[in-house]
């Protein structure tokens, strides 16, 4: 077993733009690039720039003891926005829990994310709103539901011809990682998914860790080889490449909505920063390989494209800073500022119909904490 | 209308109501297509609504029910089957984690209004892992409903209501009884499928029996009669919730009362049962609740099942130590 098998530098990889920001043509994917005008091109800066800025805002704020976690997504921007970007808003998204970028896309707000973080919802935001499902902490549970879901779809898009379904059909993204490529439930996903030619993409971020433990415990080859043995088509992607995710992205969704079946995109990439606030990655990776993919910065490669074609001036990144910053802060702002909801509210959700159980039990939570109210009153 | 139907044609009678009204209504399971599942609950349903509603599943637990949940987060109605009772914890994951909190952890936006059918329960000689009653694992997970008929008409009406209702329910069958035959009235609703049944009344002490073991309480009623004792007979029906207040009533009436699952006496559903009509009903009992379940053991080899199960003397002896204090 070595290290080469997933190099991120295999011939095998799509790139469109290479680390040191040249723009290379490809034969099969450029046709998904051909709307890709400058405007969008800072559009993609400027998102990932967001994400990142977002993503150190959070960090920070669990550093000052206002969240209880965070999961920072810092050198896997470009993998986000791109598959993210590709996606139409009728489509349906089922996130990991590090998704931050492709919550972007999707509209979702920030500020409402750092709900789950800060203690106060098990979830966050209305996954119908945006389509976008909520984070799921249970590694790899959301996988079958996102072919449960596509199943679905497929039931719905029943007779439709290729050209409608191309045209209006919907798909599904099932985002995971390289250590939940090895639950069983990504591998059921994937054979129901298979079976009944389910439109879902298969998005996996490999960002060479799972917490600490290295790629290779999760998988001797890459896991792209994998699709093959479910019968779809795998793609390996520079997952720091926004071009070239977004095109992969756009062709496997392509693939999905016409009736045709999963895809598997294995995005490679390379998570700069800690698993969670609660990590530390000295303990098990040298700064040796992180130096070395210090340079293939998703963000660092764009932004030389932006600079060296002309399509950015400095004025552009000052504007962005100053927007990230004001972004930054309302969102720190909102976020101390969120109510606590009383336990009463969390005895309402735990059934859609009545239950006695759940009545009496709350009828006994107010009496006693009502208590403690007329307690108070009585000492003043 | 009455018909007379086993228990589960009953349940193949509800499922074919629930495919017929509800388009959005769905089966899905190992073998429930072609064969008609194991116990050919889902006999003929394949070639009366076809291979998209009567769903012939990859062999795969976690995946039906994972993808149950993913079709009904779209807005459809999964009715999913489980082969056995023992083959269900590769979805528990699926079960505990994710269909009973889906509701919650989304702030009560989301409903995953999935069924679960798990054939459950022992005597009938078969080899490991298909002659279980897991039931007390579920009903510690909040989020869940779970209920068990244990004839014929409820059969029909309670996989009917298990699919109206907005929550996720494990409806478990048990398997041996369901050959039982007995009258459907296809008419007349069935009581609330979450309330327990008195279905014997009597004076003396109380029994509170739930699915297979509910013929069983009721014959022991006939046999306690012989030694003049009066024994009303509960059948309990919901496991989760359950319906304390019935049990409360007849107890504060006679006194006396014994609980009795197939599932294992420790940490089981009569336990439970135990704790709240001791909180409930302290100054009725007449003796303490006393419990006849399964032993502190893996289901044991088939041919010694009989020593294990519930019965009829092992309820007459419960009686007999009841009406000792």
């Amino acid at each position: 077993m070595t290290r080469a098998a997933t190099q991120a530098t295999e011939s095998d990889l799509i790139q469109i733009l290479t680390p040191d920001g040249q723009r290379h043509s490809h034969e099969t994917y450029d046709a998904y690039l051909g709307d890709v005008d400058d405007q969008m091109l800072r559009g993609f800066y400027r998102d990932m720039a967001m994400t990142r800025r977002f993503d150190q805002e959070a960090t920070a704020l669990q550093r000052q003891g206002q969240l209880a976690l965070w999961v920072p997504l810092r050198g896997q921007e470009a993998a986000q926005i791109g598959s993210g970007r590709a996606t139409r808003p009728n489509d349906y998204i089922f996130p990991t829990y590090r998704e931050h970028g492709v919550a972007l896309t999707r509209d979702v707000s920030f500020s409402e994310m750092l709900r789950l973080f800060r203690g106060i919802s098990g979830g966050g935001w209305d996954p119908r709103e945006n389509n976008f499902h909520m984070y799921t902490m249970v590694l790899a549970a959301q996988m079958p539901h996102a072919a449960g879901y596509a199943m679905a779809l497929n039931m719905e898009q029943h007779g439709w011809d290729e050209e409608r379904r191309a045209a209006e059909g919907n798909a599904v993204v099932a985002y995971f990682g390289d250590g939940s490529s090895t639950e069983g439930e990504t591998h059921e996903s994937m054979v129901f998914a298979n079976s009944f030619n389910a439109p879902v993409v298969y998005f996996c971020q490999n960002n060479q860790y799972a917490i600490s433990v290295p790629f290779e415990v999760q998988s001797k080859v890459p896991l792209v080889n994998r699709a093959a043995g479910y019968g779809m088509p795998g793609i390996r992607v520079d997952g720091n490449d926004v071009l070239a995710v977004l095109a992969v992205t756009r062709w496997a969704l392509e693939h999905a909505r016409s009736g045709k079946g999963p895809v598997f995109i294995e995005a490679v990439t390379y998570r700069l920063g800690a698993h969670t606030t609660a990590d530390d990655p000295t303990k098990y990776r040298m700064s040796e390989e992180e130096k070395q993919w210090a340079p293939k910065d998703p963000l660092v490669r764009l932004e030389t494209y932006l600079r060296e074609n002309n399509l950015v001036d400095d004025a552009f990144f000052e504007q962005l800073a100053a927007d990230a910053d004001a972004m930054a802060a309302k969102v720190r702002e909102d976020a101390m500022a969120f109510p606590v909801p009383p336990l009463a509210k969390s005895f309402e959700q735990v059934y859609a119909e009545a239950h006695p159980l759940i009545q009496e039990e709350l009828a006994w939570h107010m009496e006693y904490e009502a208590g403690f109210a007329d307690a108070a009153e009585g000492e003043q | 209308m009455t018909t007379t139907m086993t228990l589960a044609k009953a349940i193949t009678s509800g499922l074919d109501k629930i495919l017929d009204t509800n388009d959005k209504s769905l089966l899905m399971g190992e073998d429930i297509g072609r064969l008609g599942g194991v116990y050919r609950v889902t006999d003929g349903l394949i070639d009366k609504y076809g291979s998209h509603r009567v769903i012939d599943s990859p062999l795969g637990e976690a995946g039906i029910v994972g993808t149950a949940v993913g079709m009904a987060l779209r807005g459809f109605c999964p009715i999913v089957e489980i082969q056995f009772d023992g083959f269900v914890f590769p979805a528990f994951n699926q079960i505990t984690t994710q269909l009973a909190k889906m509701h919650a952890r989304s702030e009560g936006r989301l409903t995953a209004p999935v069924v679960i059918r798990i054939p459950y329960g022992g005597g009938i000689g078969s080899i490991e892992h298909h002659s279980e009653s897991p039931e007390a694992l579920f009903a510690h997970t909040a989020g869940l409903r779970i209920i068990t008929p244990s004839n014929a008409h409820d059969a029909y009406w309670m996989i009917q209501q298990a699919a109206d209702c907005q929550d996720p329910v494990i409806v478990f069958e048990p398997k041996r009884r369901y050959w039982l035959k007995g009258e459907v009235d296809t008419e007349t609703p069935a009581l609330d499928a979450f309330k327990a049944q008195v279905v014997r009344p009597g004076t003396d002490a109380t029994i509170v029996a739930y699915g297979p073991l509910v013929p069983i309480a009721l014959a022991t009623a006939d046999a306690a009669l012989e030694d003049g004792r009066s024994i009303e007979v509960i059948d309990l029906r919901s496991i989760s919730p359950i319906d304390f207040d019935t049990i409360t009533e007849s107890v504060q009436k006679t006194g006396r009362l014994i609980v009795t699952h197939e599932a294992p006496t420790f940490g089981g559903i009569g336990g439970e049962i135990a704790a709240r009509i001791t909180e409930r009903a302290f100054l009725s009992l007449e003796a303490p609740v006393l419990r006849v379940g399964g032993f502190h053991m893996p289901y044991p080899i088939s041919k010694v099942e009989s020593q294990y199960l519930p019965d009829i003397d092992k309820l007459l002896e419960a009686l007999d130590r009841s009406f000792a204090y």
